[in-house]
C-alpha cells in the first residue's frame, strides 16, 4: 500500500514534469486545416511529358529545351553536340488551377498550345489521396509540303492531344505518376499508321537531394487493338532518364531520351529513335519563372 | 477507500484541468527576412497554442507547410529547402511565463516565456519576450522574435541565386478563449 502510494505520487511528479508537452499533445486533438502535398514533381514537365504541377496564379514560365544529335551520329558530329532542335515557351498560370500555355519547336517546325487545369490536389484527408489535373494540347506542323508529308489544306497540319495526369508524392523523395494519354493526327506521316494513338505513360522522380532529383518516364502506345495493328513498327516507345537541377530561381532538367521531339505529339506518336542502337538524345530543359503578382511585392510584415 | 482517494487526488495534481485552460485557434504566426534583392515573408493562420493559467506552461503548435507566401515559388523552396516540411512537419514552442499572471483581472503586461523552440527537428533553448492582454473573454497575445537560422540547422547553399537573411524576425498573435473540449 505504502509502495503504491509512493509510486502514484512519483507518477503524478512525472505528469508535472511532462505537463508541457502534455499542452503539446492536447494540441494535436485541433484541427488545422488540411495539408496539401507540395512540389510533387519541380516543374511542370517530368522530362518530356507534362506533370502534374501547374504554374501558380500570374506567375509566367519561360522555357527553353534542347535535344541534341544521336549519341551515334559519330566524331564527324561530335556524338550529336554539332546540332540540336529548340522549343521556346511561354507558359503562364491564369489561377493556382488553370495555366496555359504555347511553344514553337524547331523540329517539323511545330507549334503547340496546351491548358492545363489540375482537378484535385493530394492532402492528407482521406478522400484526396492523388493529385490529378488534366491536359490538353494542339499542335501545327508548318513545314513547308513535301513528297514524304503532303498537306493538301491546312486542317491536315493539325494534332490534338488529351491527357489525364495522375500523381501521388509518396514521401519527401519519391513521387510517381500515370498519364493515360489520346492522340489524334489529322494526318499521318506513314500511311500504316493509324490518325488515333492511346497509350500512357508512367513516369517518377527520385530525390538524391534538396535540390537535385533523379527522373524517369516511359510512354507505352498501344500497337494492337483486336487483331489489327494500329502503329507503324517504326515508331517506339518513349524512353527517357534525367535529372532535375533546382538553383532558386531556375530549374534545370538534363536528360537522355529516344525521342527528340519535345511536344506531345512527337514524343508519344512519331518517336522513331532506339535506346538499343544508340539513338538516343542529350538534351536538357531550363525552366525560370517570373513572378507577375503585384501582390506578391507586398509582405506581411 | 484511501487508494481511490489517492489515485483521483494525483491525477487531478498532474494533469491540467480544462478549466484552466485557454486555446487560441487559427492564431497568426508570420515572419519576415529581409534581403537586398528581394524581402521574403510567410504567414500561418492555423496556428494553435494553449495556455495552463494555474501552471503558467503554454505550447504553440503548427504545421510548417501551412505558411503562405505572396511568391508561389518562395513558398516551394520554403519547404522543399530550407524546413523540409515532408520530414519536419510541425514546428512548436513549449514553455512557462516566469513573471505572475493574474488571469482575473483585465489588463496588459509584459511577459517573458521560457522554453524549447522546435523548428526544423532541432529543439533551441529560448527565453521570448511578449505582451499578454487579460479581457473578459480570455488572453491576448503580441510576441516579436528573431529566429537565426543556424540555430535549427537550416543551411543556405552557395548555389542559389536568392539571397536568404541568416536571421529572420517572427511575429506572433494570438487571441485566447476558454478552453472548451470538443466531446
Amino acid at each position: 500500500m505504502k509502495k503504491l502510494a509512493i509510486f502514484l505520487f512519483l507518477l503524478s511528479g512525472l505528469q508535472v514534469v511532462s505537463a508541457q508537452d502534455d499542452l503539446l499533445k492536447m494540441l494535436d486533438n485541433e484541427s488545422t486545416g488540411p495539408l496539401y502535398a507540395t512540389a510533387t514533381f519541380k516543374s511542370t514537365r517530368v522530362i518530356n511529358g507534362q506533370s502534374v504541377e501547374t504554374i501558380a496564379k500570374k506567375h509566367l514560365d519561360f522555357r527553353i529545351s534542347h535535344r541534341f544529335g544521336a549519341l551515334n551520329s559519330g566524331f564527324s558530329n561530335l556524338w550529336g553536340l554539332d546540332e540540336s532542335r529548340i522549343r521556346i515557351g511561354l507558359e503562364y498560370g491564369l489561377t493556382d488551377r488553370l495555366m496555359i500555355g504555347a511553344g514553337r519547336s524547331s523540329y517539323q517546325k511545330t507549334y503547340d498550345y496546351f491548358a492545363k487545369y489540375k482537378l484535385l490536389r493530394q492532402s492528407n484527408r482521406w478522400f484526396e489521396p492523388v493529385s490529378i489535373a488534366v491536359f490538353a494540347g494542339a499542335y501545327t506542323n508548318t513545314m513547308p509540303t513535301s513528297p514524304d508529308m503532303k498537306f493538301y489544306n491546312n486542317l491536315e497540319r493539325q494534332m490534338y492531344v488529351g491527357q489525364v495526369l495522375i500523381a501521388r508524392k509518396f514521401n519527401d523523395r519519391v513521387s510517381l505518376q500515370l498519364s493515360p494519354t489520346f492522340l489524334h493526327r489529322n494526318k499521318t506521316e506513314s500511311q500504316i499508321d493509324e490518325n488515333d494513338v492511346f497509350g500512357t505513360g508512367i513516369g517518377g522522380r527520385f530525390k538524391l537531394s534538396k535540390r537535385t532529383s533523379f527522373n524517369a518516364e516511359y510512354f507505352y502506345t498501344v500497337k494492337k487493338i483486336g487483331t489489327a495493328y494500329v502503329r507503324d513498327p517504326q515508331y517506339k516507345d518513349c524512353l527517357s532518364l534525367g535529372f532535375d537541377i533546382e538553383t532558386g530561381g531556375h530549374v534545370f532538367q538534363l536528360h537522355l531520351s529516344n525521342s527528340r521531339g519535345m511536344i506531345e505529339n512527337q514524343f508519344i506518336g512519331a518517336t522513331t529513335g532506339s535506346w538499343g542502337k544508340g539513338d538516343i538524345f542529350y538534351g536538357f530543359n531550363i525552366s525560370r519563372v517570373f513572378s507577375f503578382d503585384k501582390n506578391a511585392k507586398k509582405t506581411h510584415k | 477507500m484511501k487508494l481511490r482517494l489517492l489515485i483521483v487526488f494525483c491525477f487531478l495534481f498532474g494533469k491540467a484541468i480544462a478549466q484552466d485552460m485557454l486555446i487560441a485557434r487559427n492564431a497568426q504566426v508570420s515572419f519576415f527576412s529581409e534581403t537586398p534583392l528581394e524581402n521574403i515573408s510567410g504567414l500561418n493562420k492555423n496556428v494553435t497554442a494553449i495556455l495552463n493559467t494555474k501552471s503558467n506552461d503554454i505550447a504553440v503548435k503548427m504545421q510548417v507547410a501551412q505558411f503562405e507566401f505572396p511568391n508561389k515559388l518562395m513558398q516551394e523552396h520554403f519547404n522543399e529547402n530550407y524546413l523540409e516540411s515532408d520530414k519536419y512537419p510541425v514546428a512548436s514552442f513549449t514553455g512557462k511565463i516566469q513573471e505572475k499572471v493574474d488571469f482575473g483581472k483585465e489588463g496588459t503586461q509584459t511577459i517573458t516565456a521560457k522554453g524549447m523552440l522546435n523548428m526544423h527537428g532541432v529543439a533551441k533553448e529560448r527565453t521570448l519576450t511578449g505582451k499578454l492582454t487579460i479581457t473578459k473573454t480570455g488572453a491576448t497575445l503580441a510576441c516579436d522574435f528573431t529566429v537565426p537560422l543556424t540555430d535549427h540547422k537550416i543551411e543556405i547553399p552557395k548555389l542559389v541565386f536568392e539571397k536568404i537573411a541568416e536571421v529572420i524576425t517572427v511575429k506572433a498573435n494570438y487571441s485566447f478563449v476558454h478552453f472548451e473540449s470538443k466531446k
